[in-house]
């Protein structure tokens, strides 16, 4: 049937702004005190957007020219589908804790989920830009719902600022792309560049470095990371965790669209670049982290580290590269998740309890809630045997395999010296004794099982991760 | 028509002259407000090169992503003034330096 082929590629994106209206509406018609499963209808619009994801693997399924679903963007949303739904099981404990607005919330997260999925499936370069700018948008007053609070909004007019800023610049690299090649469609664009000799034309020089100061504004790398500690710092937990890995994902995958297929004929330009980029990136992410003592910031500078890993992926840009970026969003989306669950759940309405020593002596007090966070921080440190370990090793052995060895000991040296700052809070939390400060509330059984389900994750993908690899391989194959 | 010897470098000299008034506002000036006319500064610069460029072109397809690119700035500019309306409530100030709980 036409209807139904024209809208294949963009039926997750309509399961997820669908479920974003629903929630919309119900929260619109809701009684003043009626209570209303808001979280439930937005699992129902995830799960929809998940199976359709997996109803469209191998199809290729491609809609209004703009939009593609290839292996690759449904990998990618099947990860944001579980950042969505590990999100709204954390939230549901800590919305009605923090008084904050459920309907908006709920909605408010849909809607940016729908620009991330746009973001990846993409293959126009203003598709892209407005579905950046949806996710965006919707990020921004997710950082700033706790409106009682100054240290909310602050960070989120940092956020909004620097993220407005940055979208400029991305814009500014699009108008001279558009420029070169009279159109905005990845494909036209690289069989511009591929045919004519590009690597004298400052045109083109200065757009890829515009685009690469916008992408790299997204995924925080340095020299473009400094919203991103007071952005995570000052946003409820729920939605740090839900930025730092959902916001992060669709960013770097689209920056590996646009870098490997369109740019890829410029490899030997841009390389050198996003080499330094990743360098910096993972050694300001760990050496600051060190300096820490907030633990929300500390996770805000491993999250900057963790993007330089990533980004370690894209310079290597060769087959294993690709999916070991792929392999990495998935293991450090379950880590970051786990990790912010446990600092949301710890929290209360009057204190974000995110200081270090909130956590000395949690053994003693919540010993099951401390072994999880063991867990997450020791696969944020890429331990054996957790997933972090084998994305690490997977993105290094791609950049040695493309003969970045330097790269690669940047990499190793920089994840060892983080090891420190993890493993700080780890004999914080079993070796000190509680101060006088008040013990946390205790965790409700729904809480627990949703940090026991991304930890099962964690050791699944660090002890099996073969099927994981083989699917992010085979994603990788189909496109680039 | 004079207009159309105007050769496409001096719109692109143009919107790269308005696109660096609008980086260097962003981190000169001392008002949250002026720094949102900044932004928008920036997004109009890049309007005008597309626009540049589609005449340049001879197609609309400049002109129609300008459209969208407003309505982007528009969103942006509803969000932005909101947040400033909320720290204003906070701190009762315009002035960045007062925002100081984050470390920047």
């Amino acid at each position: 049937m036409m209807f139904s082929a024209a809208f294949d590629a963009v039926i997750p994106v309509i399961c997820l702004a669908m479920a974003g209206l629903a929630i919309m509406l119900a929260e619109s018609f809701r009684l003043k005190n009626e209570s209303m499963p808001l979280g439930g209808l937005a699992i129902i619009g995830l799960l929809g957007a998940g199976t359709a994801s997996i109803f469209l693997w191998d199809r290729n399924a491609t809609s209004f020219g703009v939009v593609t679903a290839d292996n690759f963007a449904l990998f990618v949303n099947l990860v944001l589908v579980v950042v969505g739904i590990f999100t709204v099981w954390f939230s549901s404990q800590t919305v009605h804790r923090d008084k904050i607005p459920a309907g908006e919330f709920y909605t408010l997260m849909l809607f940016s989920m729908v620009g991330m999925m746009l973001m990846v499936q993409a293959t126009d370069l203003l598709l892209m830009f407005l579905a950046l700018e949806t996710m965006s948008i919707a990020v921004y007053v997710m950082t700033g719902i706790r409106r009682d609070q100054a240290q909310s909004t602050e960070a989120a007019f940092k956020y909004f600022l620097l993220g407005a800023f940055a979208s400029s610049f991305f814009l500014y690299g699009i108008a001279f792309i558009y420029g070169i090649s009279g159109s905005t469609s990845l494909d036209r664009v690289g069989s511009v560049i591929a045919a004519q000799s590009m690597s004298g034309n400052p045109m083109i020089l200065l757009a890829v470095g515009l685009l690469i100061v916008g992408f790299g504004f997204k995924v925080a790398a340095v020299p473009f990371h400094m919203w991103s500690p007071d952005a995570y710092e000052g946003a409820p937990a729920v939605v740090t965790g839900f930025m730092s890995t959902g916001v992060k994902a669709a960013a770097v995958a689209a920056f590996a669209r646009v870098f490997l297929t369109a740019l890829e004929p410029m490899i030997a330009e841009w390389a050198p670049v996003l080499w330094a980029i990743a360098a910096a990136t993972m050694i300001v992410g760990t050496v600051v982290g060190v300096a820490q003592t907030s633990l929300k910031r500390m996770l805000a500078y491993s999250s900057i580290a963790h993007g330089g890993y990533l980004l370690v992926g894209l310079v290597a840009g060769n087959d294993v590269g690709k999916a070991a970026i792929l392999f990495y969003l998935a293991a450090y989306a379950l880590t970051n998740l786990g990790a912010f669950g446990v600092i949301a759940l710890l929290g209360t309405r009057e204190r974000a309890n995110d200081d270090l020593r909130d956590y000395a002596g949690l053994w003693y007090s919540h010993p099951a809630l401390a072994t999880l966070m063991t867990i997450c921080l020791l696969s944020l440190g890429g331990f054996p045997p957790t997933a972090g370990f084998i994305a690490k090793w997977y993105v290094f052995s791609a950049a040695v395999g493309s003969g970045y060895y330097w790269l690669a000991i940047i990499g190793v040296l920089s994840s060892v010296v983080s090891v420190f700052f993890y493993l700080r809070v780890v004999v914080m939390m079993y070796m000190s004794e509680r101060d006088a400060r008040p013990v946390p509330a205790p965790i409700t059984t729904i809480a627990m099982t949703g940090l026991a389900l991304t930890v099962f994750g964690i050791l699944y993908l660090g002890i099996l991760p073969t099927r994981l690899i083989d699917a992010a391989q085979a994603s990788v194959a189909t496109i680039f | 028509m004079t207009f159309a010897l105007i050769p496409l470098s001096h719109f692109l000299i143009l919107s790269g002259v308005l696109f660096a008034i609008g980086t260097a506002g962003v981190f000169l000036r001392r008002n949250l407000i002026t720094l949102l006319l900044s932004v928008e500064i920036m997004l109009n610069a890049v309007n005008l090169s597309f626009v540049a460029f589609g005449r340049q072109f001879g197609t609309v397809d400049g002109q129609i992503i300008v459209f969208f690119v407003m309505t982007v700035a528009a969103a942006e500019a509803a969000v932005g003034l909101a947040l400033v309306i909320g720290l204003f409530r906070h701190r009762e100030s315009l002035n960045p330096e007062a925002f100081t709980s984050l470390k920047w």
